[in-house]
């Protein structure tokens, strides 16, 4: 009987370059640099500690990120993640027994500042025993419109090795993103932006261990070796009280693989005298399953999957953050406590557990507690 | 492969767009700088903190079908 | 499907640049007019007694507007801090204008700074919209006429050698 991972798609971690990207659009347009100067990012220091459990499977480690600024031009950042997996997870245990293993990933970014655009350039490396991802990205964000609006633009490109315990690596894949995004101030206290991004896979997209279900009996699954799908997101954040804001974000995916899926996420954050700043949220994602999907295949078809993933399923999630301002100089620098969790509850609807023959569902719980320092 | 979206329905929609930022040239900035300073507040940040949007985002993109278009950069090879 | 992908990438990709210079245009209309007369203002300072424009002509002045939330403003400051000593005994005042909400931040930012000339505070905005501010910081210097002589947008490095010059000359006069 072969190992194989229900989980193997903690593979390549994505790249900060967005993501500081979009803090750096939010930070510098609330900044009110208009159409004079964007900032470089401030500098930082993120030590965490993340936690997944959910399903049978755990994963946990540690993460650090460090970013400083050179010459007041440049922004050069590095972060370390770490992902220790015990998997137990229900495919895992219905076929095979449970495991152990690690992923490493480390990340290298530069940001630039040119007038009132930023330039941000980074590059991923995530390495486990049978899968090797490297990706690079670069991402332009130009304010524009008297600092009212931000545009961004980015670009990843990355490239797997995918391999087989025991057996060494076997195959490629490649994938690409593109992103386009705009974030509008509309008025003093409400925010809004729409992001699109359209992601193109070739290659190996499947699992080299899992297995699908045709007339009651088990063979290796079998993906199409392309997949190319698109995402809309709207969102908003507004101050309804001084203090007190309200957030609010949707997105609508969908792809050559015939899912279509939509995510609706509503968020209220507010701030307890100074050091204290809560957040509660709750997240709603449902999608339909991908054309070659089946629980049990009647036909054999030139793919079939069993993946759960691209099944037809729902979760509903709940979560809340937390930060506590340790020290704060202002203008100088800030020490910040931080706590995050979130609780979702995952019902598939044509997954079936086969130890009881029921509709799978289950929960998982995502924790993350983390120390933040800007100075 | 089948388009996702028609050429011109994709012509359509970045037009419009030029058309309507062009319309911008005449229009002021209505807010101004110095009324920014409630924006500027962490809770009016949709990302606070970049690492832990990143690990979100990634345990998301792992668990579900759906990828992308977050603001957050996508993680994961998109295999499985 | 990569080919049309790109396509639709670099079409927006020129989208993104003729929207930034349609809006570019539109940014880069007059705050203070150069060569009219600086409006007049009357301000309480952080130290509490007012200070009114009007009754600094015969000097130089360079008005700062800036605010605690701002990342170039406060860069700025030590800048503005020694052309404040520098040229204080040759006749020109600085003034910082603060436009935040809550005084109590712009006098812990203040303090901390080590800001040396008065810091009046325009916390209903009254005097950014007279000025017609589009930038933050803004920096105006201002003739011993008290007209509006040079306006600068913003803070990168190297404003602060600008301002020097251009206060040395207006010093001349």
């Amino acid at each position: 009987m072969q190992a194989w991972r229900a989980f193997a798609a903690m593979r390549r971690r994505p790249s900060q370059a967005a993501v500081q990207a979009a803090g750096l659009i939010g930070g510098a347009l609330a900044g009110g640099v208009a159409s004079a100067a964007a900032n470089l990012p401030e500098d930082r220091a993120n030590a965490m500690v993340h936690v997944y459990d959910g399903g049978g499977l755990r994963a946990s480690g540690p993460a650090m990120l460090v970013r400083k600024k050179f010459a007041d031009t440049v922004s050069l950042s590095a972060s370390y993640y770490v992902d220790m997996v015990s998997n137990a997870s229900i495919d895992v245990v219905t076929t095979a027994s449970p495991y152990k293993e690690t992923r490493k990933e480390y990340t290298l970014g530069a940001d630039y500042v040119v007038r009132d655009a930023t330039v941000s350039v980074s590059t991923t490396d995530s390495k486990e025993p049978d899968y090797v991802a490297a990706a690079t990205s670069v991402d332009v964000a130009q304010e524009v419109f008297g600092g009212m609006t931000s545009l961004s633009l980015g670009f990843t490109r990355g490239h797997d090795k995918v391999g087989r315990r025991n057996e060494g690596f076997f195959d490629t894949a490649t994938h690409w993103r593109y992103r386009l995004g705009a974030t509008q101030i509309l008025t003093p206290t409400w925010l809004a932006s729409l992001n699109f991004e359209a992601v193109a896979d070739d290659g190996f997209l499947g699992s080299a261990y899992r297995q699908a279900r045709v007339f009651g009996s088990t063979v290796p699954e079998r993906n199409p070796r392309t997949r190319s799908s698109r995402a809309v997101q709207f969102r908003s954040i507004t101050e309804v009280a001084p203090g007190n804001a309200v957030r609010a974000e949707y997105r609508y995916f969908w792809d050559t693989w015939a899912i279509k899926a939509h995510t609706l996420e509503l968020g209220y954050s507010r701030s307890f005298g100074d050091p204290w700043l809560v957040d509660w949220y709750g997240r709603y994602y449902t999608q339909n399953r991908a054309l070659f999907y089946s629980d049990n295949a009647l036909a054999d078809t030139t793919y079939i999957s069993r993946n759960r993933q691209l099944s037809t399923f729902k979760t509903l999630g709940v979560g809340a953050k937390m930060a506590y301002t340790v020290k704060r100089v202002p203008g100088n620098y800030e020490i910040k406590l931080n706590a995050a969790w979130e609780r979702v509850r995952f019902k598939y609807s044509d997954f079936t557990d086969i130890r009881d023959g029921k509709p799978y569902e289950h929960d998982t719980n995502v924790v993350q507690v983390f120390v933040s320092a800007t100075f | 492969m089948r388009h996702l979206l028609s050429a011109r329905a994709r012509l359509a929609a970045l037009a419009g767009g030029v058309v309507l930022l062009t319309g911008c040239a005449s229009v002021e900035p209505w807010v101004k700088p110095y009324e920014r300073e409630r924006l500027a507040a962490p809770i009016m940040q949709f990302s606070r903190d970049g690492l832990s949007a990143k690990h979100f985002e990634h345990v998301r993109e792992v668990r579900e079908g759906a990828r992308g278009g977050t603001g957050v950069q996508g993680g994961g090879c998109g295999c499985n | 499907m990569k080919t049309s992908m790109t396509s639709l990438f670099s079409l927006a990709a020129r989208w993104l640049c003729a929207a930034a210079l349609a809006a570019g245009a539109s940014a880069a209309v007059a705050a203070a007019t150069v060569g009219a007369a600086a409006p007049d203002f009357t301000l309480r300072a952080l130290d509490g007694p007012n200070l009114r424009l009007q009754e600094q002509r015969g000097k130089v002045v360079l008005v700062n507007f800036w605010a605690t939330w701002c990342g170039p403003c406060r860069k700025e400051m030590p800048h503005l801090n020694r052309l404040a000593d520098k040229y204080r005994a040759s006749g020109l005042v600085l003034l910082g204008i603060n436009v935040d909400d809550d005084v109590r931040n712009a006098t812990e930012v203040a303090a901390k700074l080590g800001v040396k000339f008065p810091v009046l505070l325009d916390t209903d905005k009254k005097v950014s919209r007279l000025y017609d501010l589009n930038s933050m910081p803004s920096t105006m210097v201002i003739d011993r006429n008290g007209r509006v002589r040079f306006v600068h947008r913003g803070y990168q490095d190297g404003y602060e050698d600008q301002y020097d010059k251009q206060i040395r000359d207006l010093l001349k006069e």
